[in-house]
């Protein structure tokens, strides 16, 4: 941990040499969220309520799911645009030295710069925290910091796949981006809003319902079924295949260059 | 000690022609061919040995560093540095070796090299008494101080090598691996480059293993020479050694003012024109020097340069000769 922060110093030293950058794109990561906010305001301009769910109560799901996108983004960076570290040699540099590969990769890229995306969510959730009616007793403090990090694992594990395939084509596959990005804008509303077949999809393959749909029905009083609270830990299953498939990524390396 | 053993590597290659029409084919229907990086390769280097490592591009230089450095995994074979084997037990081995990639950094672009170092020293976990010691003394030998307090991107070419060398021996590694360390530099910084690896591998006892394409570095460096060639090493000897292989023929090329060459075994006129006159020696007949006294005993000679002698040419030669 202590070598972690270390890494995370030169990060950010090496992210204040250019500070206009570094504050424009933070800037912008927000004005890009923003808009994804403002999707929500209108839509909700309009109708009273997406499948039964209040505005108050979509937003406190939109702002679940960009957090737990933005902190994935921000620490698992170095899985997200691993497909520029194979290409550039930094990975093997990084199998030459006595540390964990996966701590290294974490741990070669922190992308401060998400932090935009992360201060979106913060505002979003400072309005809907006490605007959503929940009554906040321990139990709904739980599930959703439950919900929060168990979604950062998951996004996570799906950066970890997109690693993965990267050792077999070297060049990344954006077709994964369906899930990440893709699970980011869906993830705005409870997955039941696109119908039974969707859901589905998101509970057993990818298991983005279990953090956001399930907890998210007992958080609001819709159920009160104490199980669905402690769903988001089952997500944390997804990250065993997302791993194995890492492992035998990482045998069929082949270097490049040289 | 590092032991190689029939070491194989092959890679399998996507291959298209050129063109539109056959990079849309492609992406359905790949060929590929199996490029063999490596064929059995083997050999044995001791304790403190420099070796030099010489072969055309694509031979399978890099591909056997990064096979010692724990990086890439052979096919078959077995590769034992000091008693571990280098992709299985990864993170014990590269803590003993050090490896400089010329074409690539190690250091993190946009702080000052000094806190790469530091981040170095903390992921080899090296204790802050050592660091200090070890820095000082690379700063020193390395003439670093100006440098470390500017960050690497803007850093000239030599600088930032010297920088790279350092940070791959802040670790006192006990194996160092130099993957084309001069590439690119100009004559002072390479001369400053060999100098410091070759005082290094006398006072700590560190094996240097150098892949190169300057034959001055192997002149300057290496005790021994090992040459591959499409994946197989073809030659594994001394300076010397390699000299014997190369060809036997010199080419003298003389000017001069006044008189004539009488002729003499071994030596062979090949032009004359205009005061210019060459010469082939076969030196299994006749040496260089008996050649040249023979010339100027006949003529007044106004210059004189002796080809084919350089390790460079004879390298072409030897390249040639194994047809890679």
């Amino acid at each position: 941990m202590r070598l972690y922060l270390r890494y995370f110093a030169i990060h950010v030293k090496s992210q204040m040499q250019h500070k206009a950058s570094f504050f424009l794109t933070i800037l912008g990561q927000f004005l890009g969220a923003f808009s994804a906010f403002l999707g929500i305001y209108f839509m909700f301009t309009r109708f009273n309520q997406v499948e039964g769910f209040t505005y108050s109560e979509v937003l406190l799901c939109f702002a679940t799911v960009l957090m737990a996108f933005s902190l994935a983004e921000c620490f698992f960076r170095g899985f997200d645009a691993f497909s520029s570290m194979i290409s550039n040699g930094e990975f093997d540099r990084i199998l030459v030295r006595p540390r964990g590969i996966v701590f290294q990769v974490l741990a070669s890229k922190v992308e401060l710069t998400r932090l935009g995306r992360l201060l979106q969510s913060v505002l979003v959730f400072a309005y809907a925290i006490p605007a959503s009616g929940v009554p906040w007793q321990m139990d709904k403090v739980v599930t959703l910091l439950l919900m929060i990090l168990c979604g950062t694992a998951v996004f996570s594990g799906l950066f970890l796949i997109y690693a993965g395939l990267c050792f077999f084509t070297t060049e990344g596959l954006e077709v994964l981006n369906i899930f990440t990005d893709g699970g980011r804008e869906f993830g705005r509303y409870p997955f039941v809003v696109y119908g039974k077949p969707v859901l589905l999809f998101f509970t057993f393959v990818v298991p983005l319902a279990l953090f956001q749909y399930y907890p998210f029905l007992y958080l609001i009083g819709r159920s009160q079924n104490p199980l669905y609270m402690l769903l988001p830990l089952a997500s944390l299953g997804f990250l065993l295949p997302c791993y194995a498939l890492w492992r035998i990524g990482l045998r069929h390396y082949r270097s490049t260059g040289s | 000690m590092i032991t190689l053993e029939n070491i194989n590597k092959t890679f399998r290659v996507a291959r298209r022609s050129a063109g539109f029409s056959q990079a849309v084919r492609s992406l359905f229907l790949r060929e590929y061919e199996a490029v063999h990086a490596l064929r059995d390769v083997s050999f044995t280097v001791g304790d403190g040995e420099m070796v030099g490592y010489i072969g055309p591009n694509g031979a399978g230089k890099s591909s056997t560093i990064k096979v010692m450095s724990g990086i890439l995994t052979p096919d078959s074979g077995r590769c034992d540095i000091d008693g571990l084997t280098p992709w299985k037990d990864r993170t014990d081995h590269v803590r003993r070796i050090g490896v400089v990639f010329g074409q690539r950094s190690q250091l993190w672009w946009d702080v000052p090299v000094a806190d790469s170092f530091e981040l170095i020293r903390d992921i080899y976990g090296v204790g802050h008494a050592d660091f200090a010691r070890t820095l000082d003394e690379l700063v020193e030998t390395l003439d670093l101080a100006q440098i470390v307090r500017t960050p690497a991107r803007q850093l000239s070419l030599g600088q930032r090598m010297r920088c790279e060398i350092a940070a791959s021996l802040l670790h006192n590694p006990a194996i160092l691996f130099l993957d084309e360390p001069t590439i690119g530099l100009d004559a002072v910084s390479k001369i400053a480059v060999r100098q410091f690896i070759k005082k290094r591998c006398r006072e700590y006892g560190t094996t240097v293993i150098l892949t190169t394409h300057d034959m001055q570095d192997i002149e300057a460096l290496a005790d021994r020479i090992l040459l591959i060639g499409k994946g197989q090493i073809l030659l594994d000897g001394t300076l010397d050694d390699l000299k014997k292989r190369a060809s036997a023929v010199r080419t003298i090329t003389v000017e001069y003012c006044a008189g004539s060459f009488s002729p003499l075994l071994g030596l062979t006129q090949q032009s004359a024109l205009d005061g210019r006159a060459v010469f082939a020696v076969d030196t299994s007949v006749l040496s260089v020097s008996r050649a040249i006294a023979h010339l100027s005993a006949g003529a007044e000679i106004t210059d004189l340069s002796v080809a084919g002698a350089s390790a460079e040419e004879m390298v072409v030669s030897l390249y040639e000769e194994f047809a890679i």
